[in-house]
């Protein structure tokens, strides 16, 4: 038995890593899962390649999950890996160089063959020339162990014993964390109960990791990361993608309308349409559609026919769906279409993250369109998000984006569940009766007569009598909605719609300023899931003894009525976007503001570091 | 007064579900169904007539006008909304059947109309075209056909001749065509016809008949342009002509073409395609029954291939007709069944539940 030492940590960060066959998704998803309910407050951060199975061992085969988890509030996935689990060679290699020096390394041995090594260039084994010297390494045999703890299992092949080792790996990991791992039991027991024989060594593995950890020597310290101290109310953990598609369903409900998805499978936005095709329950209809521009135009039909027409897609789609959109614009209907960004242009980087959408869900469609566009700050601000973009979509009969990325689709975090009754209420009334007189003071509905408050014009749905109308996308007369091609009312017309969607800025909050100390210089300002990043790197600031503010903006358009004065306030502003700096160039011609633009395109969140040292630079420029 | 087209009853019509006219409420006249909108089609253009078919027809299915939904894509025939009394959405190029689709499956109530024409329907559209049937959406698609570019002023369309001269084809067209009939049928189109602009009495029925079928109905209405490419049909709008050139197809009877003295009936030749044979000579096993109900689509595509851009034969009428599940019933009932598995609409608990999950923790 073993006489590990515990050690108290308020936080730390795992890396695991290893082929994309490896099962490390599972396997971070399992860690987190049980760090969730220790009462950590987490992040997350999954990375893997677009290949769903590159060829075995090499580097663009390796997928990645790391997990940041802490006594206190937690921010970002993690800088830098404390712990970084190397299934492979290649995994070690392509991780290698995040690792700080001093930190720990698990390595599965077994895989460190010839063959294996010469896979990523290197002549010879790192674990024996002395290159992983400054690291603390635990080369562990995970393989074999694995196979051996299986070893009385007469039905499964050895190839079979061999993938249990990523359970092997997680029940060590478990130990040396203190998680408990009896969620991981459970959860096997439902993915893998109707194969008993799989069942059976997935958990024999996860065991046999624990209990190498209990009873070898090889590990003389135990680590405990005691709960953090959240806001009272019951938790659970989610990824972006999942609470998006449970704040539309949520959104539905409290709109007491039915929910149409049509979508068209990309990644990384098709977890939301696996996750809404299961809600059926919720009256959510979802349709795969043949491609992005009827994923598109199956929302605006259900929206046309009274429903909450969604689609969702990443980048590509968007551009597929654009014409669409502009007459989403032009027929004046709700439509909410959530784009799930990833690195660009083309097919770019489909697995991983980027904001570079920002100005083509701005201004990607022909003629002035103007849309309302918001955007996320965390995973579970996504389902706030998606109640948002229901209710500006419903209440201004408009198009609206909704700006998630990779990052915010497949990490996670720790969410506090609302009450159902404490949603907003998305309820908004269909038109049911004629709302103005022809010449001759006959009751006739004009579908182009809007709101006097918010501009919107009424939402008739096929099947109400006496409504009976055409619109579409030539241009309306004012009012009648019929086709007219005069100059005067186009510009109206124009005008109209421009106003309408800058009038959403009545109904949205102000631009806050996180400012503690009240004389700041500097405002950071960021957008989307830069939050997370640019809130650790202000704390990682502030603790330094400097001063710096931090906002952040969830309404891209319309911008918050305060957005100018706030940024007259301040010497400096930095914006960091993961993109070359498309809201710092809004902002500049918007605001005649000077601000400063950080970007980073790497496919990764900023890291804390990067920005503190950025804000630092700008703090240090103007006390000079 | 209609003409008989021989079809088969159906068993779950296409507007069951739509409300119907009160027993109590006048009939509805061609005016009911007439917008106040000026009608700006070009004067002669075939398109007047189908719409003064259309809006004659309409009445007599003793639907609640407010539950018809017309949506048409982009070119001359789509404008052809503005002009009905009903509901309507002109859309953008090629994608009405994708729009109708989410209207269909998202209100049963509604008797679901898509207007397009050969450019938008078979090149712009043409994926949500053939998706449209193969999913078996229930609306009924009138694709007009005037095998030219109207609207942009005379450009070739997917249905132009070979060698057809226009604009943007001055040495003539080399495009290869489509036959939207053998298209449709490839696409496993449950409901396929063809039609003219000018025999009102033909194309009532038809759209009688695809009104009735529940899934995608493919309504091909040859229509002729009188600016950019007047005549296209001649031959069989021609009295003297057309008689040798068309096919009335009618169900449960010999293919036949031509007149009289020289009738043609449809045979099966030796290589599995068919053929027309002067009817006496004609072997009596190998005559060709026409049956729009045939679950394979071979003959009524044997039958399609007979048109070609000489028009020497030319089948009008129903080609295929077969009962299939309709997609959005399917859709709905999926939904439908979930609903009523879980007790009934969701209620503010069950949507919580939703939300906390199968792993929650309480802090506090």
């Amino acid at each position: 038995m073993s006489t590990a030492h515990v050690q108290k940590l308020d936080r730390v960060v795992i890396r695991f890593a290893g082929d994309s066959g490896d099962g490390m998704q599972l396997t971070g998803d399992r860690f987190t899962s049980d760090t969730a309910a220790h009462g950590n407050d987490l992040s997350t951060l999954p990375n893997f390649p677009a290949e769903i199975r590159a060829p075995q061992g090499t580097l663009p085969g390796v997928s990645s999950f790391q997990l940041h988890f802490a006594d206190h509030a937690v921010l970002t996935p993690g800088d830098a890996p404390d712990v970084l689990v190397a299934m492979n060679p290649a995994a070690l290699k392509a991780n290698l160089r995040d690792v700080p020096r001093g930190a720990t390394i698990l390595i599965n041995t077994d895989e460190f063959t010839k063959r294996n090594l010469s896979k990523v260039g290197w002549d010879s084994n790192p674990l024996d020339d002395g290159s992983l010297e400054s690291w603390h390494v635990h080369p562990l045999p995970l393989t074999s162990i694995t196979v051996e703890a299986l070893a009385e299992s007469t039905t499964l092949t050895r190839k079979e014993k061999e993938r249990a080792k990523n359970m092997f790996a997680l029940g060590l990991l478990s130990w040396m964390y203190s998680r408990p791992i009896d969620a991981t039991k459970a959860f096997l027991e439902s993915k893998f109960g109707s194969k008993p024989a799989i069942l059976a060594a997935n958990i024999t593995a996860l065991e046999a990791g624990w209990n190498y950890g209990e009873t070898t020597e090889d590990f003389s310290v135990r680590y405990e990361v005691a709960p953090a101290a959240m806001p009272a109310g019951t938790y659970r953990n989610t990824t972006g993608n999942q609470a998006l598609a449970l704040g539309l369903v949520a959104a539905a409900h409290r709109a007491e309308r039915p929910l149409v998805l049509g979508s068209y499978p990309i990644t990384p936005a098709s977890d939301i349409l696996h996750e809404l095709s299961r809600h059926k329950r919720f009256g959510i209809t979802t349709i795969q559609a043949e491609d992005e521009i009827a994923g598109v135009g199956i929302a605006l039909g259900a929206s046309y026919g009274g429903a909450i027409g969604v689609t969702t897609t990443s980048g590509p789609g968007v551009a597929l769906k654009a014409e669409t959109i502009g007459l989403a614009v032009s027929l004046e209907l709700p439509l909410v279409i959530v784009d799930v960004q990833r690195g660009g242009p083309a097919t770019g980087l489909p697995t991983k993250t980027e904001q570079a959408d920002l100005l083509q869900a701005l201004y990607g469609r022909n003629g002035e369109s103007p849309v309302p566009v918001i955007a996320p700050r965390s995973p579970a601000d996504c389902f706030d998000a998606a109640l948002e973009a229901v209710r500006i979509a419903t209440t201004y009969r408009t198009p609206v984006f909704l700006l998630s990325d990779g990052y915010l689709a497949n990490g996670s975090e720790p969410w506090r569940v609302p009450t159902v009754t404490g949603l907003p209420d998305l309820r908004v009334e269909n038109a049911t009766s004629p709302n103005g007189e022809d010449g001759k003071g006959n009751p006739v509905f004009l579908p182009y007569k809007r709101d006097p408050q918010t501009l919107a014009r009424p939402w008739a749905v096929p099947g109400t009598a006496g409504l009976e109308h055409r619109i579409g996308g030539i241009e309306k007369a004012d009012q009648t909605g019929n086709i007219s091609y005069d100059p005067d009312n186009h510009e109206f017309m124009v005008h109209t719609r421009q106003a309408k969607v800058d009038g959403i800025a009545n109904t949205i909050d102000h631009l806050e300023v996180d400012d503690p100390t009240g004389d700041a210089k500097v405002l950071v300002l960021g957008w989307g899931s830069t939050y997370g990043p640019v809130a650790a790197a202000v704390r990682t600031v502030r603790n330094t003894g400097a001063a710096v503010a931090h906002a952040h903006l969830r309404h891209l358009n319309p911008f918050p009525a305060n957005t100018g004065d706030v940024l007259a306030q301040y010497e400096r502003i930095l914006v960091p976007e993961m993109n070359l700096g498309q809201l710092a160039f809004i902002l500049r011609g918007k605001y005649l503001a000077d601000v400063r633009s950080f970007t980073r395109v790497r496919g990764l969140p900023f890291t804390t570091i990067e920005l503190a040292d950025k804000i630092g630079h700008l703090i240090e420029e103007i006390t000079k | 007064m209609s003409i008989d087209l021989g079809l088969p009853h159906v068993g779950h019509s296409g507007i069951a579900g739509v409300p119907e006219l009160p027993d109590d409420a006048d009939r509805q006249t061609k005016r009911d169904f007439t917008s106040d909108q000026e009608v700006r089609w070009c004067p002669g253009c075939g398109d007047y007539a189908i719409l003064a078919a259309v809006q004659g027809f309409l009445p007599e299915l003793g639907l609640k006008r407010e539950n018809i939904t017309f949506i048409s894509g982009i070119g001359c025939s789509s404008r052809f909304p503005y002009y009905l009394n009903t509901y309507g959405m002109h859309s953008i190029h090629g994608r009405a059947p994708a729009i109708a689709t989410g209207l269909a499956t998202s209100r049963p109530d509604l008797s679901v109309w898509v207007v397009t024409g050969d450019g938008d329907a078979l090149s712009i559209g043409g994926n949500h075209l053939i998706h449209a049937m193969r999913r078996n959406v229930n609306m009924t698609i009138l694709l007009f056909n005037n095998r030219i570019y109207g609207l942009t002023k005379g450009q070739y369309s997917p249905t132009s001749a070979p060698g057809t001269v226009t604009k943007s084809s001055p040495y003539g067209s080399v495009d290869s065509v489509f036959n939207p009939v053998s298209l449709a049928l490839g696409a496993e189109a449950s409901f396929v016809a063809r039609t003219m602009d000018s025999d009102r009495k033909h194309l009532t029925a038809v759209l009688k008949a695809a009104a009735e079928h529940r899934g995608t109905a493919l309504v091909e209405i040859y229509q002729n342009c009188p600016i950019f490419n007047d005549g296209a049909f001649e031959l069989i709008k021609d009295v003297d002509q057309q008689q040798a050139r068309l096919v009335h197809l009618k169900h449960g009877e010999a293919v036949t073409t031509g007149n009289d003295d020289a009738q043609q009936v449809l045979v099966r030749n030796e290589t599995g395609g068919v053929s027309f044979v002067p009817a006496g000579e004609a072997d009596a096993s190998r005559v060709v029954t026409h049956d729009v109900t045939l679950d394979d689509p071979s003959q009524a595509f044997a039958i399609s291939r007979l048109d070609g851009p000489d028009m020497t034969h030319v089948p009008m009428g129903v080609f295929r007709a077969v009962e299939r599940p309709s997609y959005d019933d399917l859709v709905r009932s999926q939904v439908l069944a979930a609903v009523q598995n879980a007790g009934g609409p969701a209620s503010d608990d069950d949507v919580s539940a939703l939300l906390r999950g199968k792993d929650t923790w309480q802090v506090g």
